[in-house]
């Protein structure tokens, strides 16, 4: 059991900001679930919670049931700028975490060699990331973050510094690989179609402060309406069960939008 | 119109440079020419690479000028490294660690604004004319650069990748040594070039008065013979030891910002 709980968090940055406001959210185990929301709203904040680099000024986080205390590799983390070692090569910087859990180095190599042949950078393990494009990038970085086989993934809007062709062609992988090889993950982002592609259930945060402003249960249309049938993402991007979630969710963040006038 | 800092053809700059550098000793030779200033005192160019030469076969106060020359890099590598290995590990160190930070720069701040040359006289107290003296004037001016610019590369680390080594359960000391000190290499790098300037001046500055050989000390013993030429000698020697070591750090320095993407 790995799941997420957010129980009435607030945090509050110098005294002055404040980011969340009774923040209520539960992430249950082997779920995916995405938080959208306009910039500024929050909703990174509630995954640096999650992750251990930031502490809330109210209420619990808790991860599997314990109190989040510091960061770990039983929540790795995916960064929007990837935040890989620009000095490691694409196989060291895959590596670099499971050398800190001392295991031998051949079942060490073994593992990193699956996770590179996985993101199809077999060729490149001994390139350097500034030799890489955007989109490999951030293949190395999700792949550093699944070597470590942690419970929870945390991704912060991963793919929001790719192009758009490159993002579709990581949002389908990352379908593929969640269905693969399930993982309780918190997946922020402001794309509306991306969360409910990817996402089992989406929470919709209001501006700041940040609250939870209605969770969408996509999983049960997207089984419902077997969007798995359809390969590309441009297919169930189509269907009518799809575009009608998405335009609700966009509505409930549009209202949003037109209350602070931008 | 000049245009501010207009790049310039490689060319180009190359002959300004060498335009300069022919101004300015054919000032020094008109004006040593002119009998304006006694020969004794400034004798012209030519004459002083004359000189130049001849110390490199021709012992004078013990040893031939390469030798003198020999023993100040000694020395100079001596106080420096120490510099180095003392100050990096301790300036990333303090970037980690809030409480040493606390605990280290105030004594560090006030230490830093004696010069080294304010150093000499208790040196030679405590060494004579041993090679602790200029050791300790040395690390004392090149100290200082090693540890602000290790200290400074490590606080200015891009947070993530701290956050990313520590999500990945990265223990401490390998956060500094995987992650911390790569990350602040360019700055060490930068740090190290002033620090080897500082140091390489601050040398002979200990040797006019504490050591009984290498180039300072040659220089004072020219002074006692009113030898001008071989003063200036020791000058342009000290002169051209400097640049070639700031061209060696500064070839050090860009292989590593090429090596991290940085170029």
């Amino acid at each position: 059991m790995s799941c997420i709980r957010f129980e009435q968090v607030d945090k509050t940055f110098g005294g002055a900001v404040k980011a969340l406001d009774g923040v209520d959210l539960t992430v249950a185990d082997r779920e995916f679930v995405a938080i959208v929301g306009a910039s500024g709203c929050g909703k990174t904040t509630c995954l640096r919670l999650a992750a251990g680099f930031e502490a809330p000024t109210g209420g619990h986080v808790t991860v599997g049931g314990k109190a989040v205390t510091a960061p770990g590799p039983d929540r790795a983390v995916v960064f929007q700028q990837f935040a890989l070692f620009p000095w490691k090569t694409v196989a060291q910087n895959i590596a670099f975490g499971l050398r800190n859990k001392g295991m031998p180095a051949s079942e060490r190599d073994a593992r990193v060699a699956a996770a590179i042949g996985m993101i199809g950078l077999s060729a490149y393990a001994d390139a350097y990331p500034h030799q890489l494009s955007g989109g490999m990038q951030q293949r190395v970085a999700i792949a550093r973050a699944y070597v470590l086989e942690p419970e929870v993934l945390l991704m912060d809007e991963p793919f929001g510094a790719l192009d758009a062709q490159t993002r579709v062609v990581m949002q389908e992988e990352l379908v593929r690989l969640a269905r693969k090889n399930p993982r309780t993950v918190l997946f922020i982002t402001h794309g509306v179609e991306e969360a409910v592609y990817l996402a089992d259930r989406v929470a919709v945060m209001t501006r700041r402060p940040g609250r939870i402003k209605e969770i969408v249960d996509v999983k049960v249309i997207r089984e419902a309406e077997r969007w798995e049938d359809h390969a590309r993402i441009e297919d169930v991007m189509d269907l009518e069960s799809f575009v009608h979630l998405r335009t609700h969710i966009w509505k409930s963040l549009r209202e949003e939008k037109g209350g602070v006038g931008h | 119109m000049i245009a501010y800092r207009q790049p310039l053809p490689l060319g180009r700059s190359l002959l300004l440079g060498a335009a300069g550098t022919l101004a300015f000793l054919g000032l020094w030779a008109g004006l040593a020419r002119s009998g304006l200033v006694l020969h004794m005192f400034l004798p012209g160019p030519l004459e002083v690479a004359e000189r130049f030469a001849v110390l490199v076969t021709t012992p004078f106060a013990g040893g031939t000028l390469l030798a003198h020359l020999a023993s100040s890099v000694l020395r100079f590598l001596g106080g420096f490294l120490l510099a180095a290995f003392v100050g990096i590990p301790l300036g990333l160190m303090m970037g980690w660690s809030r409480l040493l930070d606390d605990i280290v720069t105030p004594i560090f701040d006030a230490l830093r604004f004696i010069a080294p040359i304010a150093w000499v006289p208790f040196a030679a107290l405590w060494f004579g004319t041993g090679i602790g003296g200029p050791l300790l004037i040395i690390f004392a001016g090149a100290f200082p650069p090693c540890l602000i610019n290790a200290y400074r590369g490590a606080r200015y680390v891009d947070r993530r990748l701290i956050e990313a080594a520590a999500m990945l359960g990265t223990p401490g000391h390998r956060v500094i040594t995987e992650v911390m000190l790569p990350a602040a290499l360019p700055s060490i790098v930068a740090g190290l070039r002033i620090s080897a300037g500082l140091g390489w001046q601050s040398l002979v500055g200990a040797e006019l008065i504490v050591a009984s050989t290498g180039v300072g000390y040659m220089m004072v013993q020219a002074q006692g013979a009113v030898s001008t030429t071989t003063v200036m000698v020791g000058m342009a020697a000290i002169g051209l030891i400097g640049v070639a070591i700031d061209l060696g750090l500064r070839l050090v320095e860009a292989r590593i910002r090429a090596h991290l993407g940085q170029a």
